[in-house]
Protein backbone atom coordinates (compact mmCIF):
# COMPACT_ATOMS: atom_id res chain seq x y z
CA UNK A 1 0.00 0.00 0.00
CA UNK A 2 1.05 3.74 -0.88
CA UNK A 3 1.57 6.16 2.07
CA UNK A 4 -0.87 8.95 0.94
CA UNK A 5 -0.34 11.52 3.43
CA UNK A 6 3.59 11.09 2.55
CA UNK A 7 2.23 11.44 -1.03
CA UNK A 8 0.02 14.81 0.25
CA UNK A 9 2.33 16.72 1.48
CA UNK A 10 4.38 16.84 -1.63
CA UNK A 11 1.92 19.25 -3.55
CA UNK A 12 1.86 22.46 -2.19
CA UNK A 13 -1.11 23.24 -3.58
CA UNK A 14 -2.90 20.79 -1.26
CA UNK A 15 -2.06 22.48 1.69
CA UNK A 16 -4.25 25.73 1.18
CA UNK A 17 -7.76 26.59 1.37
CA UNK A 18 -10.78 27.61 -0.82
CA UNK A 19 -13.59 29.64 0.13
CA UNK A 20 -12.20 29.14 3.66
CA UNK A 21 -12.61 25.27 3.44
CA UNK A 22 -9.54 22.85 2.57
CA UNK A 23 -9.11 22.44 -1.10
CA UNK A 24 -10.60 18.71 -1.91
CA UNK A 25 -9.46 18.20 -5.62
CA UNK A 26 -11.71 16.75 -7.97
CA UNK A 27 -10.98 18.43 -10.94
CA UNK A 28 -7.68 16.00 -11.99
CA UNK A 29 -9.25 14.87 -15.34
CA UNK A 30 -8.77 18.37 -16.59
CA UNK A 31 -5.39 19.16 -15.18
CA UNK A 32 -3.40 17.35 -12.11
CA UNK A 33 -1.88 19.39 -9.56
CA UNK A 34 1.98 18.99 -9.84
CA UNK A 35 4.73 17.59 -6.45
CA UNK A 36 7.28 19.70 -5.31
CA UNK A 37 10.00 17.92 -7.16
CA UNK A 38 8.82 19.02 -10.53
CA UNK A 39 8.03 22.37 -9.67
CA UNK A 40 11.72 22.21 -8.59
CA UNK A 41 13.02 20.78 -11.56
CA UNK A 42 11.77 23.23 -13.62
CA UNK A 43 12.33 26.42 -11.76
CA UNK A 44 16.24 24.89 -11.20
CA UNK A 45 16.35 24.78 -15.16
CA UNK A 46 15.51 28.02 -15.24
CA UNK A 47 17.88 29.02 -12.27
CA UNK A 48 21.37 27.40 -12.81
CA UNK A 49 20.94 25.23 -16.19
CA UNK A 50 19.21 27.31 -18.65
CA UNK A 51 20.57 27.51 -22.37
CA UNK A 52 19.36 26.61 -25.58
CA UNK A 53 19.50 23.09 -26.92
CA UNK A 54 21.90 21.11 -29.46
CA UNK A 55 24.28 22.78 -31.85
CA UNK A 56 26.06 24.55 -29.14
CA UNK A 57 29.49 24.19 -28.04
CA UNK A 58 29.15 25.93 -24.42
CA UNK A 59 28.98 23.55 -21.36
CA UNK A 60 25.53 24.96 -20.26
CA UNK A 61 24.05 24.12 -23.28
CA UNK A 62 25.56 21.39 -23.69
CA UNK A 63 24.01 20.41 -20.42
CA UNK A 64 20.95 21.72 -21.26
CA UNK A 65 20.87 19.37 -24.17
CA UNK A 66 22.17 16.27 -22.10
CA UNK A 67 19.07 16.87 -19.84
CA UNK A 68 16.66 17.26 -22.74
CA UNK A 69 17.56 13.95 -24.51
CA UNK A 70 17.65 12.04 -20.83
CA UNK A 71 14.07 13.19 -20.53
CA UNK A 72 13.15 11.81 -23.41
CA UNK A 73 14.38 8.22 -22.46
CA UNK A 74 12.78 8.59 -19.11
CA UNK A 75 9.49 9.11 -20.93
CA UNK A 76 10.71 6.20 -23.84
CA UNK A 77 11.22 3.80 -20.47
CA UNK A 78 8.66 4.59 -18.60
CA UNK A 79 6.26 3.36 -21.81
CA UNK A 80 8.68 0.36 -22.67
CA UNK A 81 9.97 2.01 -25.64
CA UNK A 82 13.81 0.79 -26.33
CA UNK A 83 14.13 3.71 -29.20
CA UNK A 84 13.77 6.97 -27.34
CA UNK A 85 13.95 8.62 -30.93
CA UNK A 86 10.26 7.59 -31.08
CA UNK A 87 9.10 10.06 -28.51
CA UNK A 88 8.50 13.59 -30.36
CA UNK A 89 8.38 16.65 -27.52
CA UNK A 90 4.74 18.45 -28.56
CA UNK A 91 3.31 21.03 -26.59
CA UNK A 92 -0.01 18.35 -25.32
CA UNK A 93 -2.27 16.13 -26.75
CA UNK A 94 -4.21 18.16 -29.20
CA UNK A 95 -1.07 19.73 -31.06
CA UNK A 96 0.42 15.81 -31.24
CA UNK A 97 -2.74 14.65 -32.54
CA UNK A 98 -2.95 17.55 -35.14
CA UNK A 99 0.85 16.83 -36.17
CA UNK A 100 -0.29 13.40 -37.24
CA UNK A 101 -3.32 15.05 -39.01
CA UNK A 102 -1.53 17.28 -41.22
CA UNK A 103 1.03 15.07 -41.82
CA UNK A 104 -1.18 12.21 -42.70
CA UNK A 105 -3.67 14.66 -45.05
CA UNK A 106 -0.33 15.64 -47.08
CA UNK A 107 0.18 12.34 -48.43
CA UNK A 108 -1.59 8.83 -47.26
CA UNK A 109 -5.31 10.52 -46.46
CA UNK A 110 -7.32 10.85 -50.57
CA UNK A 111 -10.93 11.97 -51.27
CA UNK A 112 -13.46 9.80 -50.52
CA UNK A 113 -10.82 8.02 -47.61
CA UNK A 114 -12.29 7.10 -44.25
CA UNK A 115 -11.43 7.27 -40.56
CA UNK A 116 -12.76 5.49 -37.91
CA UNK A 117 -13.91 7.34 -34.60
CA UNK A 118 -15.40 6.79 -31.33
CA UNK A 119 -18.41 8.34 -29.95
CA UNK A 120 -16.30 9.03 -26.77
CA UNK A 121 -13.66 11.24 -28.64
CA UNK A 122 -12.50 14.75 -27.12
CA UNK A 123 -13.17 17.45 -29.36
CA UNK A 124 -8.91 17.04 -29.77
CA UNK A 125 -9.80 14.18 -31.72
CA UNK A 126 -12.59 14.71 -33.67
CA UNK A 127 -11.56 18.36 -35.28
CA UNK A 128 -8.53 18.22 -36.97
CA UNK A 129 -10.26 14.98 -38.69
CA UNK A 130 -12.92 16.77 -39.58
CA UNK A 131 -11.35 19.56 -40.93
CA UNK A 132 -9.50 16.80 -42.88
CA UNK A 133 -13.02 15.34 -44.10
CA UNK A 134 -14.46 18.88 -44.65
CA UNK A 135 -11.33 19.80 -47.09
CA UNK A 136 -10.83 16.81 -48.80
CA UNK A 137 -13.93 14.97 -49.29
CA UNK A 138 -13.12 12.88 -46.35
CA UNK A 139 -15.52 10.74 -44.05
CA UNK A 140 -15.59 10.13 -40.23
CA UNK A 141 -17.13 7.04 -39.40
CA UNK A 142 -17.97 6.28 -36.12
CA UNK A 143 -18.29 3.43 -33.52
CA UNK A 144 -21.30 3.49 -31.41
CA UNK A 145 -22.25 2.82 -27.99
CA UNK A 146 -24.14 -0.06 -26.16
CA UNK A 147 -27.23 -0.13 -23.64
CA UNK A 148 -23.92 -0.26 -20.67
CA UNK A 149 -22.24 2.82 -22.47
CA UNK A 150 -19.23 0.73 -23.79
CA UNK A 151 -17.86 0.92 -27.28
CA UNK A 152 -19.70 -1.58 -29.67
CA UNK A 153 -17.16 -3.57 -30.86
CA UNK A 154 -19.28 -5.99 -33.09
CA UNK A 155 -20.03 -2.58 -34.73
CA UNK A 156 -17.03 -1.42 -35.14
CA UNK A 157 -15.91 -4.46 -36.76
CA UNK A 158 -18.92 -3.18 -39.54
CA UNK A 159 -17.22 0.32 -40.06
CA UNK A 160 -13.63 -0.99 -42.18
CA UNK A 161 -14.13 -0.87 -45.50
CA UNK A 162 -11.02 -0.82 -48.29
CA UNK A 163 -11.62 2.94 -47.74
CA UNK A 164 -10.63 3.14 -43.80
CA UNK A 165 -7.19 4.96 -43.56
CA UNK A 166 -7.19 5.33 -39.88
CA UNK A 167 -8.59 4.34 -36.45
CA UNK A 168 -8.28 6.85 -34.03
CA UNK A 169 -9.42 6.20 -30.51
CA UNK A 170 -9.36 7.30 -27.31
CA UNK A 171 -7.85 4.82 -24.55
CA UNK A 172 -10.32 6.24 -21.74
CA UNK A 173 -13.22 8.36 -21.81
CA UNK A 174 -12.22 12.01 -20.30
CA UNK A 175 -16.30 12.04 -19.54
CA UNK A 176 -17.35 8.88 -18.61
CA UNK A 177 -13.96 7.26 -17.27
CA UNK A 178 -14.70 3.87 -19.17
CA UNK A 179 -11.48 1.75 -21.01
CA UNK A 180 -11.48 1.24 -24.21
CA UNK A 181 -11.24 -2.27 -24.96
CA UNK A 182 -7.33 -2.63 -26.60
CA UNK A 183 -6.92 -6.00 -27.41
CA UNK A 184 -10.33 -5.84 -29.95
CA UNK A 185 -8.87 -2.58 -31.42
CA UNK A 186 -5.61 -4.93 -31.88
CA UNK A 187 -7.19 -7.31 -33.44
CA UNK A 188 -9.24 -5.44 -35.66
CA UNK A 189 -6.55 -2.75 -37.12
CA UNK A 190 -4.23 -5.95 -37.74
CA UNK A 191 -7.20 -7.93 -39.06
CA UNK A 192 -7.88 -4.97 -41.69
CA UNK A 193 -4.25 -3.79 -42.02
CA UNK A 194 -5.38 0.09 -40.76
CA UNK A 195 -2.81 1.92 -38.85
CA UNK A 196 -4.39 3.23 -34.94
CA UNK A 197 -4.05 6.23 -32.93
CA UNK A 198 -4.37 5.86 -29.70
CA UNK A 199 -5.39 9.11 -27.21
CA UNK A 200 -3.61 8.38 -24.22
CA UNK A 201 -4.69 12.12 -22.28
CA UNK A 202 -6.87 10.08 -19.96
CA UNK A 203 -5.64 6.94 -19.53
CA UNK A 204 -1.49 7.83 -19.21
CA UNK A 205 -2.00 9.60 -15.43
CA UNK A 206 -3.80 6.17 -14.49
CA UNK A 207 -2.41 3.04 -15.96
CA UNK A 208 0.63 1.70 -16.97
CA UNK A 209 1.15 1.84 -20.52
CA UNK A 210 3.28 -0.46 -22.57
CA UNK A 211 3.75 0.46 -26.26
CA UNK A 212 5.86 -2.38 -27.08
CA UNK A 213 3.41 -5.25 -26.25
CA UNK A 214 -0.12 -1.89 -27.57
CA UNK A 215 2.15 -1.14 -30.87
CA UNK A 216 -0.35 1.66 -32.00
CA UNK A 217 1.02 3.34 -34.39
CA UNK A 218 0.74 6.80 -33.00
CA UNK A 219 0.08 7.29 -29.29
CA UNK A 220 -0.40 10.86 -27.59
CA UNK A 221 -0.69 12.37 -24.08
CA UNK A 222 -0.08 15.46 -22.12
CA UNK A 223 2.03 16.37 -19.66
CA UNK A 224 -0.27 18.42 -17.42
CA UNK A 225 -2.37 15.74 -17.04
CA UNK A 226 0.02 13.43 -15.29
CA UNK A 227 1.39 15.86 -12.30
CA UNK A 228 3.94 17.96 -15.11
CA UNK A 229 3.77 20.92 -16.57
CA UNK A 230 1.11 22.42 -18.97
CA UNK A 231 2.35 23.15 -22.65
CA UNK A 232 4.15 19.59 -22.87
CA UNK A 233 3.32 16.30 -24.20
CA UNK A 234 4.13 13.76 -26.20
CA UNK A 235 3.76 12.13 -29.61
CA UNK A 236 4.94 8.63 -30.03
CA UNK A 237 5.56 7.39 -33.89
CA UNK A 238 5.92 3.47 -34.51
CA UNK A 239 9.39 2.34 -36.15
CA UNK A 240 7.22 2.69 -39.85
CA UNK A 241 5.96 6.14 -39.07
CA UNK A 242 9.56 7.77 -37.60
CA UNK A 243 10.81 7.35 -41.13
CA UNK A 244 7.64 7.99 -43.63
CA UNK A 245 4.95 10.54 -41.60
CA UNK A 246 5.17 14.08 -43.45
CA UNK A 247 6.21 16.88 -41.84
CA UNK A 248 3.20 19.41 -40.27
CA UNK A 249 5.81 22.25 -39.71
CA UNK A 250 9.25 22.63 -40.14
CA UNK A 251 11.86 24.61 -39.37
CA UNK A 252 15.49 25.33 -37.46
CA UNK A 253 16.65 22.29 -35.64
CA UNK A 254 15.20 19.85 -37.70
CA UNK A 255 17.93 19.49 -40.46
CA UNK A 256 21.43 18.41 -41.28
CA UNK A 257 21.71 20.71 -44.35
CA UNK A 258 20.11 23.27 -46.24
CA UNK A 259 20.73 25.32 -48.77
CA UNK A 260 18.21 27.75 -50.59
CA UNK A 261 17.00 25.02 -53.26
CA UNK A 262 17.26 21.96 -50.82
CA UNK A 263 17.33 20.62 -47.51
CA UNK A 264 18.37 17.38 -45.67
CA UNK A 265 16.61 16.71 -42.74
CA UNK A 266 17.81 15.30 -39.36
CA UNK A 267 16.95 11.58 -38.84
CA UNK A 268 14.57 10.69 -35.65
CA UNK A 269 12.59 12.99 -33.06
CA UNK A 270 14.46 16.07 -34.39
CA UNK A 271 12.91 16.15 -37.87
CA UNK A 272 9.50 17.02 -35.76
CA UNK A 273 10.63 19.26 -33.29
CA UNK A 274 11.39 22.52 -35.28
CA UNK A 275 12.48 25.60 -33.60
CA UNK A 276 13.48 25.98 -29.79
CA UNK A 277 11.56 23.37 -28.18
CA UNK A 278 9.59 23.55 -24.32
CA UNK A 279 12.68 22.51 -22.46
CA UNK A 280 11.84 23.16 -19.15
CA UNK A 281 8.62 21.00 -19.92
CA UNK A 282 10.12 18.26 -20.90
CA UNK A 283 12.36 18.18 -17.84
CA UNK A 284 9.28 18.92 -15.68
CA UNK A 285 7.39 15.95 -17.75
CA UNK A 286 10.60 13.67 -17.27
CA UNK A 287 10.36 14.66 -13.80
CA UNK A 288 6.76 13.92 -13.31
CA UNK A 289 7.20 10.90 -14.85
CA UNK A 290 9.90 9.66 -12.62
CA UNK A 291 7.59 10.57 -9.51
CA UNK A 292 4.56 8.61 -11.11
CA UNK A 293 7.25 5.49 -11.10
CA UNK A 294 8.22 5.96 -7.88
CA UNK A 295 4.48 5.79 -6.19
CA UNK A 296 4.27 2.77 -8.85
CA UNK A 297 1.63 2.69 -11.90
CA UNK A 298 -0.01 -0.41 -10.25
CA UNK A 299 -0.22 0.98 -6.97
CA UNK A 300 -1.78 4.60 -8.72
CA UNK A 301 -4.17 2.28 -10.24
CA UNK A 302 -5.05 0.45 -7.46
CA UNK A 303 -5.40 3.19 -5.18
CA UNK A 304 -7.80 5.62 -7.64
CA UNK A 305 -9.47 2.14 -8.75
CA UNK A 306 -10.86 2.08 -4.72
CA UNK A 307 -11.47 5.55 -4.68
CA UNK A 308 -13.62 5.30 -7.60
CA UNK A 309 -15.41 1.85 -6.51
CA UNK A 310 -16.26 3.85 -2.92
CA UNK A 311 -17.46 6.85 -4.88
CA UNK A 312 -19.45 4.83 -7.37
CA UNK A 313 -21.24 2.59 -4.26
CA UNK A 314 -21.94 5.58 -2.07
CA UNK A 315 -23.76 7.88 -5.62
CA UNK A 316 -25.54 4.67 -6.32
CA UNK A 317 -27.38 4.97 -2.90
CA UNK A 318 -28.62 8.51 -3.21
CA UNK A 319 -31.99 8.19 -5.24
CA UNK A 320 -31.19 12.02 -6.54
CA UNK A 321 -28.21 10.93 -8.41
CA UNK A 322 -27.89 9.48 -11.83
CA UNK A 323 -24.52 7.84 -12.91
CA UNK A 324 -23.17 7.46 -16.69
CA UNK A 325 -21.14 4.36 -17.28
CA UNK A 326 -21.07 3.08 -14.30
CA UNK A 327 -18.76 -0.52 -14.11
CA UNK A 328 -15.72 -1.36 -12.04
CA UNK A 329 -13.20 -1.60 -14.65
CA UNK A 330 -12.05 2.41 -15.02
CA UNK A 331 -9.67 5.06 -14.95
CA UNK A 332 -10.31 7.54 -12.56
CA UNK A 333 -13.35 9.54 -13.34
CA UNK A 334 -17.10 9.09 -12.61
CA UNK A 335 -19.71 11.20 -14.55
CA UNK A 336 -23.34 12.08 -12.45
CA UNK A 337 -25.92 14.28 -12.72
CA UNK A 338 -28.70 15.11 -9.83
CA UNK A 339 -32.04 14.26 -11.76
CA UNK A 340 -34.21 16.98 -12.48
CA UNK A 341 -30.99 19.69 -11.76
CA UNK A 342 -28.52 21.91 -14.06
CA UNK A 343 -25.19 20.32 -13.36
CA UNK A 344 -23.57 23.67 -13.28
CA UNK A 345 -26.01 24.08 -9.89
CA UNK A 346 -24.60 21.06 -8.06
CA UNK A 347 -20.84 22.32 -8.85
CA UNK A 348 -21.38 25.79 -7.67
CA UNK A 349 -22.53 24.48 -4.52
CA UNK A 350 -20.01 21.68 -3.98
CA UNK A 351 -17.34 24.55 -5.14
CA UNK A 352 -18.63 27.03 -1.99
CA UNK A 353 -17.50 23.98 0.28
CA UNK A 354 -13.96 24.07 -1.57
CA UNK A 355 -14.84 20.79 -3.24
CA UNK A 356 -13.41 21.53 -7.12
CA UNK A 357 -14.98 19.56 -9.35
CA UNK A 358 -16.23 20.19 -13.76
CA UNK A 359 -19.39 20.56 -15.29
CA UNK A 360 -20.78 20.68 -18.70
CA UNK A 361 -19.79 18.79 -21.75
CA UNK A 362 -16.49 18.03 -21.24
CA UNK A 363 -15.39 18.55 -24.87
CA UNK A 364 -17.10 16.08 -25.47
CA UNK A 365 -20.40 16.93 -27.00
CA UNK A 366 -21.10 13.88 -29.30
CA UNK A 367 -20.99 11.90 -25.90
CA UNK A 368 -23.20 14.16 -24.49
CA UNK A 369 -25.90 14.40 -27.33
CA UNK A 370 -25.87 10.29 -27.15
CA UNK A 371 -26.35 10.45 -23.51
CA UNK A 372 -29.34 13.07 -24.18
CA UNK A 373 -27.95 14.86 -21.51
CA UNK A 374 -26.53 19.12 -21.83
CA UNK A 375 -24.10 17.94 -19.14
CA UNK A 376 -22.77 16.36 -16.03
CA UNK A 377 -21.12 16.57 -12.98
CA UNK A 378 -17.54 14.56 -13.52
CA UNK A 379 -15.42 14.08 -10.84
CA UNK A 380 -11.85 12.83 -11.58
CA UNK A 381 -9.28 11.38 -9.29
CA UNK A 382 -5.46 11.13 -9.01
CA UNK A 383 -3.23 9.60 -6.43
CA UNK A 384 -3.40 11.94 -3.35
CA UNK A 385 -7.05 12.07 -3.14
CA UNK A 386 -8.40 10.13 -0.28
CA UNK A 387 -11.75 8.00 0.85
CA UNK A 388 -11.58 10.94 3.61
CA UNK A 389 -12.46 13.55 0.75
CA UNK A 390 -14.43 10.99 -1.08
CA UNK A 391 -17.05 10.79 1.88
CA UNK A 392 -16.74 14.58 2.73
CA UNK A 393 -17.73 14.87 -1.05
CA UNK A 394 -20.86 12.29 -1.13
CA UNK A 395 -21.92 14.41 2.48
CA UNK A 396 -22.07 17.38 1.06
CA UNK A 397 -23.45 15.91 -2.20
CA UNK A 398 -26.37 15.21 -0.55
CA UNK A 399 -26.75 18.67 1.62
CA UNK A 400 -26.94 20.29 -2.00
CA UNK A 401 -29.06 18.10 -3.33
CA UNK A 402 -31.31 19.04 -0.39
CA UNK A 403 -30.48 22.79 -1.23
CA UNK A 404 -31.59 22.40 -4.47
CA UNK A 405 -34.88 20.80 -4.01
CA UNK B 1 -39.46 52.51 -6.46
CA UNK B 2 -36.14 54.29 -7.63
CA UNK B 3 -33.33 51.83 -8.54
CA UNK B 4 -31.21 52.72 -5.27
CA UNK B 5 -34.22 52.07 -3.58
CA UNK B 6 -34.56 48.30 -4.54
CA UNK B 7 -30.79 47.63 -4.11
CA UNK B 8 -31.32 49.22 -0.67
CA UNK B 9 -34.07 46.62 -0.06
CA UNK B 10 -32.15 43.52 -1.55
CA UNK B 11 -29.21 44.64 0.44
CA UNK B 12 -31.34 44.69 3.72
CA UNK B 13 -32.42 41.32 2.94
CA UNK B 14 -29.06 39.74 2.37
CA UNK B 15 -27.37 41.15 5.31
CA UNK B 16 -29.86 38.99 7.36
CA UNK B 17 -27.86 36.09 6.81
CA UNK B 18 -24.73 37.41 7.59
CA UNK B 19 -21.77 35.29 7.10
CA UNK B 20 -24.36 32.34 6.52
CA UNK B 21 -23.34 31.15 2.62
CA UNK B 22 -25.93 27.97 2.63
CA UNK B 23 -28.60 30.46 3.95
CA UNK B 24 -28.19 33.04 1.75
CA UNK B 25 -27.88 30.28 -1.45
CA UNK B 26 -30.90 28.77 -0.34
CA UNK B 27 -32.44 32.30 -0.60
CA UNK B 28 -30.98 33.04 -4.13
CA UNK B 29 -32.48 29.00 -4.77
CA UNK B 30 -36.27 30.20 -3.76
CA UNK B 31 -35.83 33.49 -5.67
CA UNK B 32 -35.19 31.63 -9.18
CA UNK B 33 -37.73 29.41 -8.08
CA UNK B 34 -40.37 32.38 -7.88
CA UNK B 35 -39.24 34.10 -10.57
CA UNK B 36 -42.26 34.38 -12.94
CA UNK B 37 -41.49 32.60 -16.14
CA UNK B 38 -41.20 34.51 -19.54
CA UNK B 39 -44.21 33.89 -21.62
CA UNK B 40 -43.49 30.58 -23.71
CA UNK B 41 -43.48 32.72 -26.91
CA UNK B 42 -40.62 34.68 -25.79
CA UNK B 43 -38.18 32.01 -25.45
CA UNK B 44 -36.76 31.93 -28.69
CA UNK B 45 -33.19 31.43 -29.88
CA UNK B 46 -32.71 35.68 -30.55
CA UNK B 47 -33.82 35.94 -26.57
CA UNK B 48 -31.14 33.43 -25.14
CA UNK B 49 -27.87 34.32 -24.46
CA UNK B 50 -25.87 31.65 -24.06
CA UNK B 51 -23.15 31.16 -21.49
CA UNK B 52 -20.83 28.38 -21.92
CA UNK B 53 -23.13 26.34 -19.60
CA UNK B 54 -25.98 27.87 -18.20
CA UNK B 55 -28.51 29.61 -21.13
CA UNK B 56 -30.50 32.70 -20.04
CA UNK B 57 -34.09 33.83 -22.06
CA UNK B 58 -34.27 37.80 -21.94
CA UNK B 59 -36.96 39.75 -23.59
CA UNK B 60 -37.80 43.41 -23.25
CA UNK B 61 -40.67 45.62 -23.86
CA UNK B 62 -41.23 49.84 -23.20
CA UNK B 63 -44.48 50.04 -21.46
CA UNK B 64 -45.57 53.53 -20.37
CA UNK B 65 -42.09 54.94 -20.51
CA UNK B 66 -40.71 52.20 -18.64
CA UNK B 67 -38.10 48.98 -19.57
CA UNK B 68 -40.35 45.80 -18.50
CA UNK B 69 -38.18 42.48 -19.00
CA UNK B 70 -38.77 38.68 -17.86
CA UNK B 71 -36.32 36.04 -17.89
CA UNK B 72 -35.30 32.32 -17.50
CA UNK B 73 -32.50 30.40 -16.71
CA UNK B 74 -32.32 26.36 -16.99
CA UNK B 75 -29.85 26.54 -14.17
CA UNK B 76 -31.72 27.70 -10.92
CA UNK B 77 -28.91 29.49 -8.99
CA UNK B 78 -28.40 31.76 -12.58
CA UNK B 79 -32.18 32.24 -12.89
CA UNK B 80 -32.10 33.22 -9.39
CA UNK B 81 -29.47 36.27 -9.92
CA UNK B 82 -31.45 36.71 -12.78
CA UNK B 83 -34.47 37.71 -10.60
CA UNK B 84 -32.34 40.01 -8.79
CA UNK B 85 -31.47 41.74 -11.58
CA UNK B 86 -35.02 41.87 -12.62
CA UNK B 87 -36.37 43.07 -9.67
CA UNK B 88 -33.39 46.13 -9.70
CA UNK B 89 -34.39 47.13 -13.44
CA UNK B 90 -37.56 45.86 -14.59
CA UNK B 91 -40.25 48.44 -14.86
CA UNK B 92 -37.40 51.21 -14.45
CA UNK B 93 -37.06 54.22 -17.03
CA UNK B 94 -34.53 53.59 -19.91
CA UNK B 95 -31.96 56.55 -18.64
CA UNK B 96 -31.88 55.32 -15.21
CA UNK B 97 -31.14 51.91 -16.50
CA UNK B 98 -28.26 52.65 -18.40
CA UNK B 99 -26.66 54.74 -15.55
CA UNK B 100 -27.66 51.51 -12.97
CA UNK B 101 -23.83 50.82 -11.53
CA UNK B 102 -25.08 46.90 -10.17
CA UNK B 103 -22.52 47.14 -7.45
CA UNK B 104 -25.28 45.68 -5.05
CA UNK B 105 -24.27 42.22 -6.26
CA UNK B 106 -20.75 43.10 -4.95
CA UNK B 107 -22.55 44.32 -1.62
CA UNK B 108 -24.54 41.04 -0.97
CA UNK B 109 -21.24 38.71 -1.68
CA UNK B 110 -22.53 37.51 -5.22
CA UNK B 111 -19.61 38.75 -7.14
CA UNK B 112 -18.04 35.91 -8.44
CA UNK B 113 -21.55 35.04 -10.75
CA UNK B 114 -20.71 38.51 -12.24
CA UNK B 115 -17.04 37.76 -13.36
CA UNK B 116 -16.19 37.42 -17.06
CA UNK B 117 -14.93 33.87 -16.83
CA UNK B 118 -18.60 33.20 -15.17
CA UNK B 119 -20.01 30.18 -17.50
CA UNK B 120 -23.52 31.37 -16.65
CA UNK B 121 -24.37 34.65 -19.25
CA UNK B 122 -25.48 36.74 -16.23
CA UNK B 123 -22.20 39.81 -17.70
CA UNK B 124 -23.81 39.46 -21.28
CA UNK B 125 -27.20 39.92 -20.15
CA UNK B 126 -26.78 42.91 -18.26
CA UNK B 127 -25.08 44.30 -21.28
CA UNK B 128 -27.81 42.92 -23.27
CA UNK B 129 -30.73 44.68 -20.45
CA UNK B 130 -28.41 48.07 -20.63
CA UNK B 131 -28.20 47.69 -25.06
CA UNK B 132 -32.16 47.35 -24.57
CA UNK B 133 -32.79 50.06 -23.14
CA UNK B 134 -30.23 52.44 -24.90
CA UNK B 135 -32.43 51.47 -28.16
CA UNK B 136 -35.48 52.27 -25.93
CA UNK B 137 -33.96 56.10 -24.97
CA UNK B 138 -33.02 57.05 -29.04
CA UNK B 139 -36.70 55.88 -29.74
C1 LIG C 1 -9.28 12.18 -24.02
C2 LIG C 1 -8.65 13.52 -24.23
N1 LIG C 1 -8.08 13.82 -25.39
C3 LIG C 1 -7.48 15.00 -25.62
C4 LIG C 1 -7.44 15.99 -24.66
C5 LIG C 1 -6.77 17.29 -24.96
O1 LIG C 1 -5.64 17.44 -24.17
P1 LIG C 1 -4.82 18.81 -24.14
O2 LIG C 1 -5.81 19.88 -23.83
O3 LIG C 1 -3.82 18.61 -23.05
O4 LIG C 1 -4.19 18.97 -25.47
C6 LIG C 1 -8.04 15.74 -23.44
C7 LIG C 1 -8.04 16.79 -22.39
O5 LIG C 1 -8.98 17.02 -21.69
C8 LIG C 1 -8.65 14.48 -23.21
O6 LIG C 1 -9.24 14.21 -22.05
Amino acid sequence: MIDIKKIREQFPILQQKVNGKPLVYFDNGATSQKPEVVIDAIGNFYKTGNSNIHRGVHTLSRLATEQFEQSRKTIATHFHIKNEQQIIFTSGTTDSINKVAQGLAKHHLKSGDEIILSTYEHHSNILPWQLWAQKNGGVLKVIPLLEDNSLDYVAFENLFSEKTKLVAITHVSNTLGLITNLQKIKELTQKYNVPFLLDGAQSAPHMRIDLNQIEPDFFVCSAHKMYGPTGAGILYLSEKWLGTLPLASTGGGTIKTVTFEKTEYAEGALRFEPGTPHIAGAIGFATAIKFMDEVGMNHLYEHESYLVNHAQKALKQIREVELYGANDHKAGVISFNVKGQHPFDVGTLLDKYGIAVRTGHHCTQPLMQCLGVQGTVRISFAVYNTIEEVDFFIEKLKKVITMLQ
Amino acid sequence: MKIEDVEKEILEEFEFFGDDWEAKYEHLIDLGKSLPLIEAQFKTEENIIQGCQSRVWLNSELKDGKMIFTADSDAIITKGMVALMIRVLSGQKPEDIVNAKMDFVDKIGLKEHLSPTRANGLVSMINRMKKEAILNIEK
